[in-house]
């Protein structure tokens, strides 16, 4: 083996060390030509601008780790964060928590609805949410009859909460770091999640070992559902402004952002460290283009070639050779 | 004689109609290797999903130390202490070894993984096994031969004390046998009690010390090795009537050579493969599962390359080319969403549609005549491939393939799954095309079928051609032994 100075990372290790290296390389390169780039200032806002994406990729991530996808996840945080927004117009002295959990919560049953129908009725993962976004989306126009919930119908408090700062950072970048790091540890130390691994790893051998994989993917949806609702709430204070469209479309980069991150669409590999990077490569990328004068559309451009690059990087196929045959 | 760790009596599990085991019975005693011997589909498989929680028995008695038990599932059937080696070799590649050892059984408390332990754990039950790999590596770099060191400490990480090896030497070289004898030695004489599958004899006489035997389901022979040898066992294996269910009459006359077979070999997959296939022949080729026969009907038909060799169809065969009913037909035969008329046009468009336009008419016209002629049980030609039996399915993948008129058809386990009624008429159609002056080259383990349907047989072990026999040598204790010597 020629481990060298890696020894002691695992290959998903070995990885996370490296786009690591290359995100720096990335920030330093926008800073050594805009120095402004590394302000503190500027360097909050570009986490604060990242947040909701980590939230959900690492959400995502659960999913694509039990072979899964989760289309459904922007129109799921779109109909919670109209949730919250209506109860706050509502109820506009209940103060933030209750919205906050309202949100989590019907997100956690919209999570629960798609992994219960690729659990129980097994069907493929990206026909259930491809439907389910759909779904989710038309009952946003029919709760809210296709109207905004505009800033000044919100209360203060509740435009407030993910403002607050602490330490030089808002409470929505708290939010995003404290479920970063819960994932890490969990991913890394507990037996569900390890479980889920090996369930997304070959589910055969799984199912020999007795682990159930069905019930590992109606976990990783619901608790992908959970995040979504979360960040609904968060989007729709953050914006001031619910309307049917929000979010439409960002499924898409937060499955980007997985896929960048080192996460396996073919499931069981992928670690939380690598979609945070994934996110926060993103995020330099986005926040550099308008400064360095490129239009925003190259945003995407640039995200597409970069999937294509780590995918292209890791599909390294390892030959296993049959041995069938006898030597003569 | 000992007492036994683990009895079977009486076990009974149907699938569906079918009948996989009847009456089985099995004894494993601590400090001891019982060899199971079976034909392909005699029961061994189910026996091990039984014993492995994954399948449950309609019926029958289990006891480990003479008490009842069941084994519910594979988490019931690691705390019973009964441990597997899975002959396809389940292992987490994206996980390490130390990982895989623990799967869905890390130490662990309140839920959270305690991985010093589990590294220490791993790497002690490694030594032991003297494994000469490491705990942190990645599963995915291991040989097929070391991942099956890892399902076996696996068990041990589980003080499993019965353990149960499917075939493992299958995929192994020589040196990676012994390593792997060596092991199974010191895990028999540290008392735990192991069931060793395998087709090859030399091994079963070296490694193991008792026998049972399976056929069609049911247990026909039990005893210590050292009382029995190898004829006896084949014929406890083989012991039935074969012939009567078979249409093959008079052996074919030597017609004029079809095709011929020079040197062919693909890396890895067969080697040194020559034969000649004559107009009017049945060719049967028989092996075990993995020997090389399917790898071998894939490069004959084109859908891999040769690595070297020449395949050469006579002048007047040219024209009508080579057909493959390949073994899997859900996946590769029949397209199961389309028609039997859309299923049975693909391979003939180039006259059904010469000037590229599809014509329905034509397309059912042909799908009536060979629903017809094959007694293919179907609605009509539009009904769907995959709402057919699986017999109706692979008479469509036939007849798809008779309707081209190729001049030789190669057969990949024809009637394998198929029910009775339909592996007749499969029979009587292959016997019918050959008779009409077309090749043929039937593989197949059924050697039943073989001996029934074959003009001549050859037997591929290991990638090789281990012998040839005609209708009056082949018999099924030569065919079983040339296929599983070693």
């Amino acid at each position: 083996m020629s481990a060298g100075v890696l020894r002691g990372f695992s290959d998903t290790g070995r990885r996370d060390l490296a786009f690591g290296v290359l995100t720096l390389l990335l920030f330093g390169a926008v800073v050594a030509v805009f120095p402004g780039f590394a302000s503190p200032r500027n360097v909050a806002g570009l986490l604060d601008d990242t947040s909701i994406l980590v939230m959900l990729a690492l959400g995502q991530m659960l999913v694509i780790l039990v072979r899964g996808v989760d289309l459904s996840v922007a129109a799921n945080l779109a109909l919670c964060g109209m949730l919250a927004a209506l109860f706050n117009r509502a109820y506009p002295g209940a103060g933030v928590l209750p919205a906050v959990l309202l949100a989590a919560g019907a997100g956690t049953l919209l999570g629960a609805c798609n992994g219960l129908l690729v659990w129980k009725l097994r069907l493929p993962p990206i026909v259930v949410t491809l439907g389910t976004m759909s779904v989710y989306r038309g009952v946003i126009y029919l709760l809210s009859r296709g109207e905004w919930v505009n800033e000044n119908e919100m209360s203060r408090e509740f435009l407030a909460f993910p403002r607050g700062t602490f330490l030089g950072l808002t409470t929505l970048s708290w939010l995003a770091i404290v479920i970063a790091a819960l994932f890490v540890v969990a991913l890394r130390r507990t037996r569900v999640a390890r479980d889920l691994y090996a369930a997304g790893g070959n589910p055969e051998a799984a199912a020999y070992s007795g682990i159930d994989a069905g019930r590992m993917q109606f976990l990783a949806y619901t608790i992908c559902g959970a995040i979504a609702g979360l960040a609904g709430c968060l989007w729709v204070s953050r914006f001031a402004v619910a309307y049917t469209d929000i979010a439409l479309g960002f499924e898409l980069q937060v499955i980007a952002a997985c896929l960048i991150g080192g996460v396996a669409i073919a499931g069981g590999v992928g670690s939380a460290v690598g979609v945070v990077l994934g996110c926060v490569f993103i995020g330099i990328i986005r926040s550099s283009l308008p400064l360095v004068g490129i239009s925003p559309f190259w945003q995407m451009f640039i995200n597409g070639a970069v999937i294509l690059v780590a995918v292209l990087l890791s599909a390294r196929r390892r030959e296993h050779p049959r041995t069938v045959l006898e030597s003569a | 004689m000992s007492t036994p760790l683990l009895t079977l009596t009486d076990i009974r599990k149907s699938f569906g109609g079918a009948r996989a085991l009847e009456r089985v019975a099995l004894e494993l005693h601590p400090g001891s290797v019982t060899a199971l011997l079976g034909e392909n589909g005699a029961g061994k498989s189910t026996l091990v999903k039984i014993l492995s929680g994954v399948h449950q028995p309609d019926g029958g008695e289990i006891r480990i130390d003479g008490r009842a038990i069941r084994i519910a599932d594979p988490v019931a059937a690691r705390e019973l202490g009964i441990g597997v080696v899975h002959q396809e070799c389940l292992a987490f590649d994206n996980l390490s070894v130390a990982e895989n050892l623990f799967v869905n059984n890390q130490p662990a408390r309140h839920g959270f993984v305690n991985w010093r332990e589990l590294r220490a754990r791993a790497s002690a039950v490694l030594r032991e096994l003297d494994a000469g790999f490491d705990a942190d590596l990645p599963a995915a770099r291991l040989s097929i031969a070391q991942k099956h060191v890892v399902q076996i400490a696996r068990a041990l990480v589980h003080d499993s004390r019965v353990l149960i090896l499917d075939e493992p030497t299958a995929s192994l070289s020589q040196r990676e046998c012994a390593e792997l004898f060596r092991i199974v030695r010191s895990l028999r004489d540290a008392g735990r009690a192991l069931l060793f599958i395998s087709h090859k004899f030399d091994e079963v006489f070296e490694i193991a010390d008792r026998y049972a035997v399976f056929r069609d389901g049911a247990s026909v022979g039990a005893g210590l090795l050292a009382d029995t040898d190898r004829d006896a066992l084949i014929r406890l294996m083989v012991g039935r009537d074969v012939g009567q269910l078979f249409p093959r009459g008079e052996t074919a006359t030597g017609g004029d050579e079809l095709l011929r077979v020079d040197g062919l070999r693909r890396a890895g997959e067969f080697a040194d493969i020559s034969f000649a296939l004559n107009r009017g022949e049945i060719l049967g080729i028989y092996g075990l599962v993995g020997a090389g026969r399917t790898e071998l009907a894939q490069v004959l038909f084109g859908v891999q390359p040769a690595d070297a060799g020449r395949v050469t169809l006579s002048p007047a065969a040219r024209a009508a080319g080579i057909a493959l009913v390949p073994e899997d037909r859900q996946s590769q035969g029949a397209v199961l969403p389309f028609s039997i008329a859309a299923n049975l046009a693909l391979p003939n468009l180039a006259t059904l549609a010469p000037r590229g336009w599809c014509d329905a008419a034509r397309e059912t016209g042909l799908a009536r005549e060979w629903i017809d002629r094959l007694a293919i049980r179907a609605t009509g030609p539009d009904q769907v491939v995959h709402s057919l039996s699986g017999g109706n399915q692979q008479k469509v993948v036939i007849a798809k393939w008779l309707a081209r008129r190729p001049a030789v058809l190669v057969l990949d386990e024809p009637t394998k799954g198929i029910d009775v009624g339909a592996k007749a008429a499969v029979h009587q159609v292959t016997s019918d095309y050959a008779r009409a002056g077309n090749g043929v080259i039937m593989i197949s383990s059924d050697l039943p079928e073989i001996l029934g349907m074959s003009d001549r047989v050859l037997v591929m072990r290991r990638g090789r051609l281990r012998g040839e026999f005609t209708r009056d040598t082949a018999t099924p204790a030569a065919l079983l032994r040339a296929a599983s010597d070693a």
